[in-house]
């Protein structure tokens, strides 16, 4: 018999879980009087950032002028943060948001997101709302706070903010990870993050990872302690990433210098160009309110809601059946 | 042959590792939010078995291999070379007494075989699952004894020993498991 993929790969009890969650964030949110919003998932720039890649499509659209390359978001954070600059104050999107290049157990390309933004508020106090935000929705316990150094220290004896990539190398294989060619300090700390890492952390409540390496600040501050130090973090449940939270960068220029410099190395290595968004930084410009702001994986939400192990068993219709 | 990226492994895919045809076991995408996408392969050596894995990156790809396997019927042995045909096309191949090894105690005439084919050449034939053998020598056990309970060793036409019950004797055929080696029945 032929393998019936017209039908739904997540069962009607776990749709239902899905709306639930969907509603518990909506009630989070018009409690706390931070007003949901929305913005295109079409845009004609994108991300600069060297790991995402993004979907585009060419589209005809009357009074643009002749055919015209537009992206697909993956993620909301640019025109969120031009509402911000705008006055909007505290904000909140539920979205999808789409990815080229990633699938897997963890990985659909197209994928809800949910962020948000805390005007006045530094990651710490935003990371102190997210576990409110766990506890409605997982009933986790209390969460637990490492910083990004600490944990590397304690658990590899490495230091991901001074050590080379060759001293990360060695201690690596030293933990019976196996030696990939040609990996630079990032993609040692990465690589030591997934096969490593991620897998032990929020196992008996969710886990908070803060203040990152100056050289995986994305869109963070850098915080000029010795070493510095980027203001960003991320959440692990059940071993799990489920959110990316900044202390957001409100500077234009730092803005564009760091977009500059992904244009840089996206040369250098042949990776597509990608537009810079210069309506953010005009929005920068002229003034974003200090913030915080995070982005959360809804179906990795739901995935852990629904004690479910991949996501595509609380996606109706993932990539392979979309 | 094609090179595949980390998108592109998945699992069923045949690829060279060394000089090693192998087939891809088990394929995990992982990526952090921020940062480098990985994607870890498990894959099984054709020849040897052995089940190892990579990691690779985004600039990594692993070369195909031109791996088919075919269903062949095995047709008759000189000694040194086994011949199997393929009855579409009915080309021919032969493998060697040493590629074989122990496979060989499995193969009877006119039974359908899977031969993995390299570039064309057998690297590896997988007999049946069961196969039926006539006894040429075994003890005659104890008369009557009919429920099991106790067995003996059997010698089969292709010299195969396999533990058979008691009251099975010379000259009768007898169902093998030819993954276990195991008696199932009469047969």
């Amino acid at each position: 018999m032929a393998f019936e993929d017209w039908r739904p790969a997540a069962s009607l009890e776990r749709i239902k879980i899905r709306a639930k969650v969907l509603a518990q964030v909506r009630g989070f949110f018009a409690e706390r009087g931070v007003l949901e919003v929305e913005t295109p998932l079409l845009s004609g720039a994108t991300v600069t950032d060297l790991h995402l890649h993004t979907l585009a499509t060419e589209a005809e659209i009357p009074g643009l002028g002749g055919p015209t390359r537009l992206h697909l978001q993956t993620s909301p954070e640019f025109a969120m943060k031009r509402l911000l600059a705008a006055g909007s104050g505290p904000i909140y999107q539920l979205c999808k948001a789409f990815r080229d290049q990633e699938a897997g157990r963890l990985h659909n390309p197209e994928f809800t997101i949910l962020e948000w933004y805390r005007p006045g508020w530094d990651h710490h106090r935003l990371m102190d709302e997210i576990e409110n935000l766990l506890t409605v929705i997982l009933g986790a316990a209390p969460a637990r706070r490492r910083s990004y150094g600490e944990l590397f220290s304690t658990e590899l004896g490495v230091d991901p903010h001074r050590d080379s990539a060759e001293t990360l190398r060695r201690r690596a294989l030293k933990q019976g990870l196996e030696d990939v060619a040609g990996l630079d300090r990032e993609g040692w700390l990465s690589l030591m993050m997934t096969h490593h890492l991620e897998p032990t952390l929020g196992r008996d409540a969710p886990t908070f990872l803060f203040d990152y390496p100056a050289d995986q600040a994305a869109l963070a501050r850098i915080r000029h302690d010795d070493p510095p130090v980027a203001e960003r973090f991320e959440v692990y449940v059940n071993g799990i990433e489920l959110a990316n939270g900044y202390h957001e960068l409100t500077d234009a220029g730092e803005q564009r210098r760091r977009f500059e410099q992904d244009l840089e190395i996206r040369r250098s290595r042949g990776l597509p160009e990608a537009p810079i968004d210069h309506r953010l930084i005009d929005a920068l410009d002229h003034g974003m309110p200090a913030c915080a702001g995070v982005a959360l994986g809804v179906d990795r939400l739901v995935m852990l809601a629904a004690g479910a192990s991949d996501l595509k068993d609380v996606i109706a219709f993932p990539i392979e059946r979309a | 042959m094609p090179s595949f990226n980390l998108n592109q492994v998945k699992v069923g895919l045949k690829i060279l590792m060394g000089n090693d045809p192998c087939v891809i076991v088990d394929a995990d995408f992982v990526k952090p939010g921020k940062g480098q996408a990985f994607t870890k392969i498990k894959f099984k050596n054709y020849r040897t078995g052995r089940v190892n894995e990579i990691t690779m990156k985004a600039s990594d790809t692993v070369e195909g291999a031109n791996v088919v396997d075919t269903e062949m019927q095995y047709l008759y042995n000189d000694g040194s070379d086994w011949t199997f045909m393929d009855l579409e096309t009915y080309d021919q191949i032969t493998a060697s007494k040493e590629l074989l090894g122990d496979t060989i105690q499995w193969l009877v005439e006119e039974d359908l075989c899977l031969v993995t084919l390299l570039d064309g050449y057998p690297i590896v034939v997988t007999p049946p699952n069961f196969v039926i053998m006539e006894i040429v020598e075994t003890d005659p056990g104890v008369r009557g004894d009919t429920s099991g309970g106790g067995n003996k060793p059997a010698t089969l036409t292709s010299g195969a020993v396999v533990r058979v019950p008691l009251f099975v004797q010379t000259g009768e055929k007898v169902k093998v498991d030819t993954r276990t080696g195991a008696y199932v029945s009469r047969a």
